[in-house]
């Protein structure tokens, strides 16, 4: 028997092509994810020096980010929006990456269809250039973001260089309470750490807390990595993910199948595998999170005063805290509950998955949004858009009063036209609450499904937990 | 790319902890299938009012702003999306290097690709030098890749790490990409060994 591993080294291990001295690892992607926003210089790189696409059949494209989530019949309003949708969708055809463009049925957000059509698989490499593609590693996957130049690095030759990271055990144990979703673990483990608390380091997230979740919570947490700072974080697989992604349109079958079965099973990392940190965190006691401030580290339960920058003591970090509540236009000392709320958004890439739609839906349910809010719920794919229409939930919405729309990223960065206005306030669940992220001027908050759907009946910030 | 030469060069101090790549370039500005023109949206939200406006306030916009080629900001600089469009604005609008006390991951990886050169240095010298330019808004300080070096305008010298792949590239002007086309046998060894569970095409 060899020295004890982490299901990261094992990961990696099996895809080092070759270490020469004085340069990084070179390592192999088995599955690289591409949008309109990131790829079209490195597509045009391509041309320049007269390469090809080394592996198509490792690649696949979809739109998302600029792309509208209205009237799928009319034509994109934004022209250089709708330029860079049909530059994608040329891109793919001229290069022979499979698309699933803006008329796609199985169209959505790159890292919803990667799991949903069963391209992710346990102890790939997943590449996409978008940070958020952490998401994967609920899977087993070794999944990151990756700038324009190393998509084209991975076009081109289906590699990276790459330094190995270090590991950082994140133990999450304890049963979550009504009202408290995988969100609120992820919001909290983020406001502990800090937002370049995970730097240099890929999260496994371990215990009885995350055992217990479904893949769309696992994909929840894990999406949220890059909050954390960490270049990835992942998931060993289990019962849980093997039986999501069994008969998936790009899952092995058969024998196949059952012999990919058998390789997954050795991931989960070995008994007395050393982790380079490790950090523990009780779910118990756990809260509803929301956000505050300009940062997913600025995170309170919500029943929790903001933060005082009077009570820090490095100049940078009141100064940030300060700059940060100010933007907000948010008084510190007191909760956030009871502040008002402009507009409501459940979608993106981390919560607009089935489950999200079916907690959201059921808090709707019988109730009516308040006349002050804008709400939107944007699926993460039309394949998710249609099992939620089968299942009633585009009808709960709309009887509430919410906005039902076309898939894609829509409000979590606001480059399609689905945006806030100068200083107006959301509660969004989506990943980040940087400054103007949903608009020029806008303010974010960010909460779970529930906590977005109890703010849309009640027209403020509110406590899930008092409508449950 | 542009070969990375020792500079000397006033330094533009934005003292804020954090600084993400959606305030270095917001989304709005992604839209674009071309590099070009990215250095008029730098940091477009805190340099221009709702009316497009300059902000006479941020300091981009002040003459001490213009003509230098090194940004001081505060930690855990270029943090969130991986956009390369971000060093893609700071390198058009005339930024060589970056100093902090630390840089998110991807921000890093994506700079030196660009010929951005990101310089991690210690808490006490990351004061000094914002003490310093509070002092002298013209005061210098010098980049030497070579030596991995940063002389701060008291003359110290502190020491920076840099990736020394990354760094052979960036003093040569090379790019990855070049290198790793050589590896070409490797790859198709590599291939030949394993079995693949995904295809993605039709």
């Amino acid at each position: 028997m060899g020295k004890p591993r982490t299901i990261v080294e094992k990961v990696w291990d099996s895809h080092v092509v070759c270490e020469r001295p004085g340069a990084p690892p070179l390592i192999y992607i088995d599955l690289h994810l591409v949008h309109e926003v990131t790829s079209p210089q490195a597509f045009e790189g391509l041309r320049e020096r007269g390469l090809k696409v080394r592996r198509p059949d490792l690649s696949f494209a979809t739109t998302d980010h600029s792309t509208p989530t209205t009237d799928r019949s009319l034509p994109i309003a934004d022209k250089i929006a709708a330029a860079q949708v049909a530059k994608l969708e040329a891109n793919c055809k001229e290069f022979g990456i499979p698309c699933y463009g803006y008329h796609s049925e199985h169209q959505g957000i790159v890292h919803v269809i990667g799991p949903e059509n069963g391209l992710t698989q346990p102890g790939m490499t997943v590449v996409c250039g978008d940070s958020h593609t952490a998401t994967h590693g609920a899977f087993g996957a070794l999944a990151f973001g990756i700038g324009t130049s190393q998509v084209e690095h991975v076009l081109a030759t289906q590699c990276l260089l790459q330094a190995k990271s270090k590991t950082y055990q994140v133990n999450i144990n304890g049963s979550l309470k009504p009202g408290v979703t995988a969100k609120d673990v992820i919001l909290a483990l983020i406001a502990r750490i800090g937002i370049g608390g995970g730097t240099h380091t890929v999260f496994e997230y371990c215990g009885s807390t995350i055992r217990a979740l479904s893949m769309e919570e696992r994909m929840t947490i894990c999406n949220m990595s890059i909050e954390g700072g960490a270049r990835a974080g992942l998931i060993a697989p289990d019962d849980t993910t093997f039986q999501y992604m069994h008969g998936r349109r790009f899952m092995p079958k058969g024998a196949a199948w059952d012999a990919a079965l058998d390789r997954w099973k050795q991931l989960p990392s070995d008994e007395g595998a050393v982790y380079d940190r490790s950090i523990s965190i009780d779910t118990a006691a756990l809260e509803p999170m929301v956000t505050f401030g300009t940062n997913p580290g600025m995170g309170i339960p919500i029943t929790q005063p903001v933060p005082d920058p009077g009570s820090l003591a490095d100049p940078l970090e009141r100064d940030s805290l300060a700059k940060a509540l100010h933007y907000m236009n948010i008084e510190p000392g007191k909760p956030l509950l009871g502040h008002k709320v402009n507009v409501v958004f459940i979608g993106s890439c981390t919560n607009a998955r089935i489950t999200d739609l079916r907690a959201a839906a059921a808090l709707f349910k019988g109730r009516k949004v308040s006349p002050n809010v804008r709400v939107m719920v944007v699926p993460g794919s039309q394949d998710t858009k249609r099992q939620a229409e089968a299942e009633g939930l585009d009808k709960i919405f709309r009887e509430a009063g919410a906005l039902w729309r076309e898939a894609g990223c829509s409000m979590c960065i606001a480059m399609n036209g689905d945006q806030l206005a100068p200083g107006e306030y959301s509660v969004s669940t989506s990943n980040r609450n940087f400054e103007g992220r949903q608009g020029k001027g806008g303010r974010t908050f960010l909460a779970s499904p529930l906590t977005a759907a109890a703010a849309a009946v009640t027209g403020v910030v509110t406590d899930v937990r008092t409508l449950l | 790319m542009k070969k990375f030469e020792t500079f000397t060069s006033r330094v533009v101090p934005l003292p804020i902890d954090n600084i993400d790549t959606d305030q270095i370039i917001p989304a709005r500005f992604l839209k674009t299938i071309s590099k070009a023109g990215l250095g008029d949206q730098l940091f477009n939200d805190w340099r221009y009012d709702d009316a497009g406006n300059p902000n006479p306030d941020f300091i981009l916009n002040q003459p001490r702003g213009r003509n230098a080629g090194v940004l001081l900001a505060g930690d855990n600089f270029g943090c969130g999306s991986s956009r390369e469009h971000a060093p893609w604005a700071l390198t058009q609008f005339g930024f060589h290097a970056v100093i902090s006390t630390s840089f998110a991951d991807i921000f890093r990886g994506n700079a030196v690709k660009n010929s951005l050169l990101p310089v991690v240095v210690p808490k006490d010298a990351h004061e000094e030098l914002f003490a310093a330019l509070e002092i002298d808004p013209d005061a210098k300080v010098e980049v030497n890749l070579a030596d991995q070096t940063l002389t701060l305008p008291s003359g110290r010298k502190v020491e920076f790490p840099v990736d020394p792949f990354a760094r052979h590239c960036m003093i040569e002007g090379v790019d990855e990409l070049g290198y790793i086309l050589q590896q070409q046998g490797a790859i198709a060894a590599y291939e030949a060994t394993r079995t693949c569970p995904l295809n993605t095409l039709p």
